[in-house]
């Protein structure tokens, strides 16, 4: 009997416990969140940006037809949610994806939103409609769509050239928000329309970026906040004080870096803060096309020489991960087990074996320590490029190899890369999508602009194809394995480490989730709520 | 007087076509352009979009037809269209001049009125303890670079009093106003003032030895007078030529000033113009410093005559 009470009370008390904890977290409407932005975006046109400096201040401004859950931090297929579209289906051999698309839905000017708005959109992604984006850089994540057909107002299709079961989560992504017919990509990059929870209030470049709540927002009850108010302050440190003197009530998403994180929890010891992965790798360009790297010896040497643990030690204090070309597990969907990726050359744990063997190479390619190989290590003018040149300019000496840091203006890194004008270079390469298809297609295919390295190995595009068109989740991942096997052991693009950095928030901010395979798709605010 | 006015302005005006060209050829002579950065960053490049652009900027003309439009449109009141904001030029540095504006008028008012008395009194109490707190003082303000002391006092501010000044368009209190401009007003001026300082010292123990100044103490003048009635308005021309001169070296120090406290003024916004290549804010923000320096150096001449009478500008 007496043990009977006792659960009694132990349930009560359970059932009230949660009671409280439900109350307590019972999201509280109003308030402006006010956020730091690292830099002044070029515009605020989603489609046109290649950098998360436009999706973080304009996601809330718009809808997808489908997206990541807000609420789960892993970007996987099976966390896509509806967002205008209600309901979603595949044809019987897997060619065509069509969408049932919510009704009463409104533009923030005041026009109904119907499926002509989302076959606008892609035919201007396409590149297929007579209104043109001053720049379009995603236009071949849709390589396999034929055309998009409407069926009435609210259905509408993806006509495809082959099976691409990716296309899901391209269209998942924060880079992908659904246009308005009746709005030019012209006054699009000025005023935005959308049909999001947040209506866009003003853009001063260099100084701020306002949104205000969309109180015909068609998903009910959100969202939270009045309205959220980025102040652009491209100095860090003076963004870092901003955020510790309570001026901020959040950090721009991931841009606090190991170091800084320790400041701030030293400062302000309530902020909430946490270190994630974004999908974001450090790796190496070689160009295969022009002597002396085009010497297979001596890419081998230089992937064998790299000590990835002490570039992690020393720039991250250990809180990075090494990995292939997809992002390492468990954040990353697409990783190799940990076996396979350490028995590729280079990625074994004896760091003074590994450089002893890429010695023979060098010696055999006819260098050594008589005749060391000089060459000049081009990277990016910013501190997170600059740093680990640094690093590998002083573990390659190790092999013979006298480098000499070449440090180029941001404005001058990319065409400098696509038009091949250097030997050795330190790279970022961000992806959007935790897919493989928009990180084989664009930085190893032949042809690629973004294949920087010229890596074209014809084999290897087979399988890119075979992966891409694979609806077996289980069978993708042995292909996506070996494909990426295959790329580190050809020297594509050696990848030295997947980066992480912090995000940190005051503890009355509620709701925010930091994505963790990507830093491009975790924007749309709203559930972010303010409990003061 | 007149016939060297209007000499002066003529060379200023031959000047200023002068920098006009030598600014719209380095412009297009620095590697990349708005499109390369706007094409090359997103990843996909498709060749023909690519000139489309090229071709709707009007950067695929020759560059002397390019500057000739330029300037016309100067003439005529139009500076053009941001590249990258797509808005018109003067609409996006309109707004900006009376932010820095502010804040150099404060910073030059700050470097004037703190640097001559206290060079006045390093001078006349040369050798004192005060004379060498004040020449420590002075080169700490020659030795600290801006970004540093603006950074400094940030940190201060904040662990002090839980707040920073930086930039609010909307200030809440009178405090908070005067805060979001004198502080980075000190910042930057805190070099100018230094120099300042050691200039009049220099100059005021110059003046100070020579020998009507013997004899105005002779004719029982009073110390005070003598200081600053004889004494420094004979030292005063060189510092006057110090503050012109660091008027127009001011832009400098205000672009490190206005990032730290993140003032969205003429001088930040010019850093970022450069780094996106957008020719029309660059050439026109450059046009309009330019002005101002050129400004500030008649304005000083000028001066001279009026502070001076020995001074003659003859024909």
């Amino acid at each position: 009997m007496r043990s009977v009470k006792a659960l009694a009370v132990a349930v009560l008390s359970l059932l009230s416990a949660y009671g409280v904890a439900s109350a307590a977290e019972q999201p509280k409407q109003g308030g402006i969140l006010r956020m730091y932005h690292r830099d002044s975006p070029g515009s605020p046109s989603i489609h046109e940006g290649a950098t998360y400096s436009v999706n973080v201040p304009f996601m809330p401004v718009f809808n997808n037809l489908v997206i990541y859950n807000q609420t789960i931090a892993q970007n996987s297929m099976d966390d896509i949610v509806p967002d205008l579209a209600d309901s979603w289906a595949w044809s019987s051999d897997n060619k065509t994806l069509t969408f049932k698309l919510h009704q009463g839905v409104q533009w923030h000017d005041g026009k109904p939103f119907t499926s002509a708005d989302v076959k606008c959109t892609f035919d201007m992604l396409m590149g297929k409609s007579p209104q043109k984006f001053r720049q379009n850089p995603r236009k071949s994540w849709y390589e396999q769509v034929n055309d998009v057909t409407t069926n009435g107002d609210y259905e509408v299709s993806f006509n495809l050239k082959r099976p691409q079961p990716a296309l899901l989560a391209l269209l998942a992504s924060g880079y992908t928000p659904i246009y308005p017919c009746h709005v030019s990509p012209a006054e699009m990059r000025i005023h935005p329309i959308g049909t999001g929870p947040f209506k866009f209030v003003e853009f001063k470049t260099n100084e701020s970026i306002k949104l205000v709540r969309n109180e015909n927002y068609f998903k009910k009850g959100l969202p939270h906040l009045d309205g959220i108010e980025f102040t652009i302050i491209p100095n860090r440190s003076t963004a870092i004080l901003g955020f510790i003197s309570g001026k901020f009530d959040m950090t721009f998403p991931t841009e606090v870096s190991i170091p800084l994180l320790k400041d701030v929890k030293s400062q302000d010891p309530t902020a909430i803060c946490k270190v994630e992965p974004n999908n974001v790798s450090t790796n190496i360009i070689i160009n295969s096309s022009a002597p002396p790297f085009d010497n297979i010896d001596i890419r081998r040497a230089l992937a064998l020489s790299l000590d990835r643990k002490a570039f992690i030690q020393i720039m991250f204090e250990g809180q990075a991960d090494i990995g292939g070309t997809m992002e390492p597990a468990p954040q990353g969907l697409w990783a190799m087990p940990k076996e396979m990726l350490e028995s590729i050359p280079g990625y074994g744990p004896d760091i003074e074996a590994n450089r002893a063997e890429a010695r023979k190479l060098m010696e055999k390619a006819g260098y050594g320590p008589n005749k060391h190989l000089q060459v000049k290590v081009s990277t990016r003018n910013i501190p997170v490029y600059r740093d680990p040149a640094v690093i590998l300019i002083d573990q390659i000496k190790s092999i013979y190899i006298d480098a000499e840091l070449d440090v180029v203006d941001t404005a001058q890194w990319f065409p400098k890369i696509a038009r091949k004008d250097y030997a050795l270079g330190l790279n970022l390469t961000g992806n959007a999508v935790d897919d493989p298809d928009q990180s084989f297609y664009e930085n190893y295919s032949c042809g690629s602009e973004r294949n920087y390295t010229n890596y074209c190995n014809k084999d290897i595009e087979k399988l890119f194809d075979q992966q891409s068109v694979e609806t077996d989740v289980t069978k993708r991942k042995k292909l996506v394995w070996e494909i990426d096997k295959q790329l580190q052991e050809d020297v594509a693009r050696p990848i030295i480490f997947h980066s992480r950095t912090g995000t940190c928030w005051k503890p009355y901010v509620k709701g925010v989730t930091v994505m963790v395979n990507s830093s491009y798709n975790g924007y749309r605010y709203e559930d972010v709520w303010l409990d003061k | 007087m007149f016939a060297y006015i209007v000499r002066r302005l003529a060379l200023m005006l031959v000047t200023l076509i002068g920098i006009s060209i030598i600014v719209f050829v380095l412009l297009r002579i620095v590697p990349g352009n708005i499109v390369d950065i706007l094409f090359d960053a997103a990843g996909y490049v498709d060749p023909a979009d690519k000139a489309n652009l090229q071709r709707d900027l009007g950067l695929d003309q020759p560059i002397y037809v390019q500057y000739l439009h330029w300037i016309w449109g100067l003439l005529h009141g139009d500076l053009g269209y941001s590249y990258v904001s797509e808005k018109p030029a003067l609409d996006e540095i309109l707004p900006r001049i009376p932010i820095t504006a502010r804040l150099a008028g404060l910073a030059l008012t700050f470097s004037a009125s703190i640097g001559i008395p206290l060079g006045v009194l390093s001078a006349v109490r040369q050798g004192t303890r005060l004379d060498y707190v004040l020449r420590i003082v002075s080169l700490s303000g020659l030795s600290l670079p801006s970004f540093w002391l603006g950074l400094l006092i940030l940190m201060a501010s904040v662990s002090l009093f839980d707040s920073m000044p930086i930039f609010n368009p909307n200030p809440k209190t009178w405090g908070e106003a005067i805060a979001i401009y004198c502080v980075p007003a000190m910042a930057v001026g805190f070099r100018s003032a230094a120099l300042t300082m050691r200039i009049t010292r220099s100059s005021m123990l110059e003046v100070l030895r020579q020998d009507y100044i013997r004899t105005a103490r002779a004719k029982g003048a009073s110390e005070r007078s003598v200081n600053f009635r004889h004494a420094l308005k004979n030292a005063i021309l060189p510092v006057i030529t110090v503050i012109g001169i660091e008027a127009a070296f001011l832009i400098g120090g205000l672009i490190v000033t206005e990032t730290v406290f993140n003032i969205p003024g003429v001088a930040r916004f010019l850093v970022e113009a450069l780094r996106w290549r957008d020719y029309p804010i660059v050439q026109n923000l450059v046009m309009l410093i330019a002005l101002v320096v050129v400004l500030a150096n008649f304005t000083v001449d000028m001066l001279y005559a009026v502070i001076d009478p020995r001074i003659r500008y003859t024909d």
